[in-house]
């Protein structure tokens, strides 16, 4: 495993900038819980709760992660193959609310 | 290797990618154990997301009520009854433990060993912390709230199978992080690095932020939906 000398350049990030972007994890951490804390239900509940998830963990990736000084050649190993989840997510909510429906139709038929 | 060709400028990103991909080179302009680390993170990232689409298909399918998480997992403390603390907790445990080995890593690269060896020990108390909390939650859930993997008393059946995987997988992969955390970490202390070059704390770090990624996800789907 031999290092290679990209490897190290422009991986030294000033500490504050760690720190920071720390304080913005607590912070938006805090939020996600905030919105059960206080109870906000409905569309208003999952959007604030998916915003603050995706922000964090871009946060995540692109900070700690390095992912923004990467290439863009893994930058694309990384982000096309889970286009493939999204859509099995999609697929798997018609199916279960399919399901959903045809267990609710058992459910009042005679 | 002094072709014309590996010295076009690369203007754009998208120049760097046509230039990776089209030069006769390695693809991956990094060392191989990073890139399987990261190959190795893809593949997990399949296996997290299959058990939370599979969660939401029992989610979704079932129709009986979902346990409320919020007061599944509230804990009353000092008489005051605080919905979800502890996993709150927990997520600023491991958002901490995050920052710490980010900081650790920029330590390793500008060659201070001691510092970094130090952040990685504080990194894996912090997951040793997560995990003792976890056995508490999950015991507390167990043997006070009866939640098993086949049933429990507030509702779906599918709630216990649910969560005992998706945590108990999650819980697997910070034990692991910790173990891995303190091996590197003793090796660096011992010297091994020196000459080798310390991209082994990035590599590690790699992985144990993955683990903070798929907490979160795990509390926005799981404690929070």
């Amino acid at each position: 495993m031999k290092e290679k000398a990209s490897d190290i350049v422009e991986k030294v990030h000033p500490i504050s900038m760690y720190l920071k972007v720390w304080l913005l994890l607590f912070l938006l951490s805090s939020f996600s819980y905030l919105v059960d804390y206080l109870q906000i239900q409905g569309i208003l509940r999952w959007s604030f709760i998916l915003f603050f998830m995706f922000l964090k963990a871009g946060l995540i990736l692109a900070i700690f992660m390095h992912v923004i000084w990467e290439r863009m050649a893994l930058q694309l190993l990384l982000f096309l193959p889970p286009i493939a989840i999204l859509i099995f997510i999609l697929l798997i909510n018609i199916e279960a609310n399919y399901v959903y429906l045809n267990r609710l139709i058992t459910l009042i038929s005679p | 290797m002094t072709n014309k060709i590996n010295q076009t400028p690369e203007n754009t990103r998208w120049q760097s990618l046509v230039s990776d991909w089209s030069t006769d080179k390695q693809a991956f302009d990094m060392s191989s154990g990073k890139l399987m680390m990261w190959i190795f993170l893809l593949g997990d990232t399949f296996i997290f997301s299959i058990f939370l689409i599979g969660y939401m298909n029992a989610r979704i399918s079932t129709t009986e009520i979902w346990p409320n998480a919020s007061e599944v997992f509230a804990l009353t403390i000092a008489g005051h009854h605080i919905p979800l603390v502890l996993i709150a907790i927990m997520t600023f445990i491991l958002i901490t433990s995050s920052g710490t080995m980010a900081i650790a890593v920029k330590y390793a690269y500008q060659r201070d060993r001691k510092i970094a060896v130090y952040l990685m020990v504080i990194t894996a108390l912090l997951g040793v912390s997560f995990v003792g909390m976890q056995a508490f939650e999950w015991s507390k859930l167990i043997l006070e709230e009866g939640i098993r993997p086949w049933g429990n008393p507030m509702g779906a059946a599918q709630f216990g199978a649910a969560f005992f995987m998706i945590t108990g997988f999650h819980g697997l992969h910070v034990s692991a992080g910790v173990i891995l955390l303190l091996i590197i970490a003793r090796k660096i202390h011992r010297g091994d690095y020196d000459e080798k070059g310390f991209q082994i704390v990035e590599i590690t770090g790699l992985y144990w932020h993955f683990v903070d990624l798929v907490w979160v996800f795990i509390f926005a789907f799981f404690y929070l939906w």
